[in-house]
């Protein structure tokens, strides 16, 4: 049975690193659905925010596989986590001639924002988890998407470290 | 102090006595320092490929880490079969590699490649030093890397400026800058516990051995433990060294051309303990099939090997080193006479054979031949084909790290360079490769480096005239058509040898075997000899790929 899994990776905060993982991934054919990547408190490291999907030996392969990069200082497998995980996705709809209320109501009932408008366009930014970024776009999608730039999962464990 | 030099300092460092070589442009400064170095020796080689397949065949001989050396671009592109090859039976090396000046990386600049790139997938870790500074450090964890946990090859980039310029260089670092690497060695205490008492319950257990013990030199701690627990052997190619043959509980090779009896006992165990052995698809047949009566216990270094193929019922992560001399405290002394039994009775039934023959050469009779003729420690290296099975059947070793083959990448022309290797690094035993007419053709420019640094290496080539291994696929599953395997009278080796300066021997009947044989291990410098062998010979038993493990074919013996 398939399973997306949230993978959080701390990593050296060196060129290559990231060829290093995007390579494990494709060289051992792993399905990689969004891979985040940004500094953390401490500025020689990186987190890198990877979800996968694979059946539970794939994604116990996948965890074990980054463990073993020396580049990765440490791997946190969310699922076995309490955590908190955040998207951001930048949606553009079509408003010419739509009916804009209506628009406003679903941007509303998510808690996104309209952060540009043109007489064409509304730009509406939302952020939250995967499911409800998908769910936004779902409903959105008749007013007919122009293009949509999502920035991939990022997650923290909650509570102290 | 330039960047050459101090490398030169961290090699010794190091230990490094020997560097398998070739020069090109942007590692002029390292070899201009080499010239006047006194402690390491730099054998030059022929062609790159060779001087990995050395450093390999030196590091598996020795226990040590073997080192190769090239320029940028083709040098650096020539290495990257040797590195894969060590990559895949976890083999520890350093690549040194030259590049071009750190302002010109990245510009498509003369002999420029992106070997941090190319090798990504083929190495255990990999560096392009930018620094001069850095480069101490780098070289530290280089090596530190390659030699520890699971052991591989790492690459290191040496841009030509970090040869160059110049600091001061006082002390080699001491510790390794690793914080993400952390190899485990001591098993779990609890899962040892576990381990015993499975094995305590067992009444047909089987140990499953491979690289993993030759690598940590665990021999006398796995036969310890089989001893007491009276346990029987079967090795993957990678451990054929770690058992004496005839030792009463080996029972030789598993897997497609592993003998009937281990793969019965394989078949019919009720618990299999892995040792150092990553259940490789030439070992497992038809992986649902494998083993179906067993648990299985695991003891690997490697988490990431652990549960990759088959679902271990036990893991044990850690040293074999350090894992089985604790097992072997844990267990009780056992007998498992009727098992035993049972496997006496398969090996009578199923012996491992051949059909001689006085009017032909078998190649099988060659090996057996070299086996009584030799010496305990004499290294056997191999290519890649039906010669190299035959040595792992008919050849009887005897002490670890005397076998030397390409078992995961399986490198046709690997074994002479790697024999070269491993002369360079057991000076005084005898080397001996053990190769067909096909694979000894890769890298037969390599006679030049043996004659040259007077390495007494002897090659058999065990001559069929076809891609041997191919030819009896395509005999046995493409209705014999044999395309493209036909290699006969392609060259006269003897010619050949003497064009290099070597001696060279051709045996075409039986009875001169032994003589020929005899004649070239008394001989002081490399022989080839050429043994005109029965052409269609096949390897038995087999297990067709994608098979059950206990389904083997066979043709007719004895
Ligand atoms: C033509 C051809 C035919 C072949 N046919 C066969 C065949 O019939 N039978 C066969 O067995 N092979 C065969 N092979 C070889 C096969 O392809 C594999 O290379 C081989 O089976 C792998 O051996 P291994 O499992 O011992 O693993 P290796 O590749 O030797 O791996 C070593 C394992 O040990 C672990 N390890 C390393 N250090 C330690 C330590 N200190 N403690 C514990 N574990 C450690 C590693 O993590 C790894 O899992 C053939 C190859 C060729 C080219
Ligand atoms: C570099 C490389 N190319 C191709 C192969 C595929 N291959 C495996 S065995 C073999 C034939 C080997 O022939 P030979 O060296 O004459 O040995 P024989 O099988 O006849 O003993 C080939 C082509 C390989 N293993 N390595």
């Amino acid at each position: 049975m398939t399973k997306t899994k949230t993978i959080s990776v701390i990593v050296e905060n060196q060129p290559g690193v990231l060829a290093r993982i995007a390579g494990l991934f494709s060289g051992r054919a792993y399905n990689i659905d969004s891979l985040a990547v940004g500094e953390t408190e401490d500025k020689s490291t990186s987190r890198m925010t990877i979800m996968a999907t694979g059946d539970e030996l794939v994604l116990d392969q996948i965890v074990k596989q980054l463990n073993k990069l020396i580049d990765v200082i440490k791997v946190v497998d969310m699922s076995q986590e309490s955590y908190v995980e955040r998207e951001l996705a930048l949606i553009k709809v079509n408003v010419a001639g739509k009916d804009k209320t209506e628009l406003m109501n679903v941007v509303n009932v998510f808690r996104a924002r309209i952060v540009d408008a043109t007489n064409e366009t509304y730009m509406i930014e939302v952020t939250g988890t995967d499911e409800k970024i998908t769910a936004l776009t779902d409903l959105v999608k008749p007013f007919g998407i122009q293009e949509m730039s999502r920035t991939g999962a990022v997650a923290l464990t909650r509570g102290k470290r | 102090m330039n960047g050459a030099k101090i490398l030169l300092e961290c090699l010794k460092k190091e230990g490094v006595d020997t560097i398998f070589g070739y020069p090109g442009g942007v590692v002029l400064p390292l070899f201009d320092e080499i010239y006047s170095e006194k402690d390491i020796k730099l054998v030059l080689v022929r062609h790159e490929q060779g001087a990995a397949h050395m450093a390999d065949g030196y590091s598996r001989s020795t226990g040590k880490t073997g080192v190769c050396l090239a320029t940028s671009g083709p040098g650096a592109t020539n290495l990257v079969t040797g590195i894969a090859t060590a990559y895949m039976d976890s083999i520890p090396m350093v690549a040194l590699t030259g590049q071009v000046n750190t302002p010109l990386i990245g510009n498509d600049a003369f002999q420029e490649a992106d070997m941090v790139g190319i090798t990504r997938p083929i190495v255990k870790h990999n560096y392009l030093v930018k620094d001069i500074k850095d480069l101490a450090q780098t070289i530290k964890n280089a090596f530190h890397i390659a030699s520890t946990g699971r052991p591989g090859p790492v690459l290191v980039d040496l841009p030509k400026d970090v040869f160059t310029s110049q600091m001061e260089f006082s002390k080699y670092p001491d510790q390794p800058l690793l914080r993400g690497y952390k190899p485990t060695y001591e098993g779990s205490k609890v899962q040892i516990k576990k381990a015993a008492e499975m094995i305590e319950k067992a009444q047909r257990p089987l140990l499953y051995v491979g690289g993993g013990v030759t690598l940590s030199n665990a021999s006398e701690e796995l036969i310890k433990f089989a001893e007491k627990a009276d346990i029987p052997i079967t090795t993957t190619l990678m451990a054929m060294d770690t058992l004496p043959a005839g030792h009463r509980l080996g029972l030789g090779m598993l897997g497609m051309h592993g003998t009937k009896y281990a793969n019965y006992a394989v078949q019919e165990s009720d618990l299999l303990i892995a040792v150092g052995a990553r259940f490789d698809d030439r070992v497992t047949g038809k992986v649902a099939d494998f083993a179906p009566h067993a648990d299985i216990i695991h003891i690997d270094i490697d988490p990431s090997a652990i549960s990759k193929i088959i679902k271990v019922d036990l893991p044990i992560v850690g040293s074999a080193k350090n894992i089985l001399p604790e097992l072997t405290k844990e267990v009780k002394k056992k007998e498992h006479k009727e098992w035993l039994t049972q496997i006496e009775q398969w090996k009578k039934d199923f012996p491992l054979t051949y059909r001689d023959s006085d009017s032909e050469i078998k190649p099988q009779y060659v090996i057996q031949k070299i086996s009584q003729m030799v010496k305990d420690d004499t290294i056997i290296t191999t290519e890649v084909g039906q010669h190299q099975m035959w040595a792992a059947q008919f050849y009887g070793f005897r002490k670890n790290r005397t076998f030397l083959t390409s078992g995961g990448l399986g490198t046709m022309g690997y074994g002479f360079p790697a024999a070269i290797g491993a002369q360079a690094g057991n000076p005084g035993k005898l080397v001996i490769d053990i190769a067909g007419d096909g694979s000894i053709q890769m890298n037969i420019q390599e006679l030049a480096t043996a004659v040259k640094y007077k390495f007494p290496v002897k090659v058999v080539i065990l001559d069929n005239g076809y891609l041997g291994m191919v030819r009896q696929w395509q005999e046995l599953f493409y209705g014999k058509r044999y395309s493209h395997t036909i290699i006969d009278h392609s060259v006269d080796f003897v010619k050949l040898a003497e064009a290099y300066g070597a001696k060279g021997i051709r045996i075409e009947k039986k009875q001169d075997v032994e003589k020929a044989l005899k004649e070239a291990f008394a001989y002081d410098g490399p022989v080839i000899m050429d043994f005109i062998t029965a052409r269609e010979e096949n390897v038995w038993p087999m297990v067709p790929a994608g098979a059950a493990l206990g389904k083997m074919i066979e043709g007719e013996l004895a």
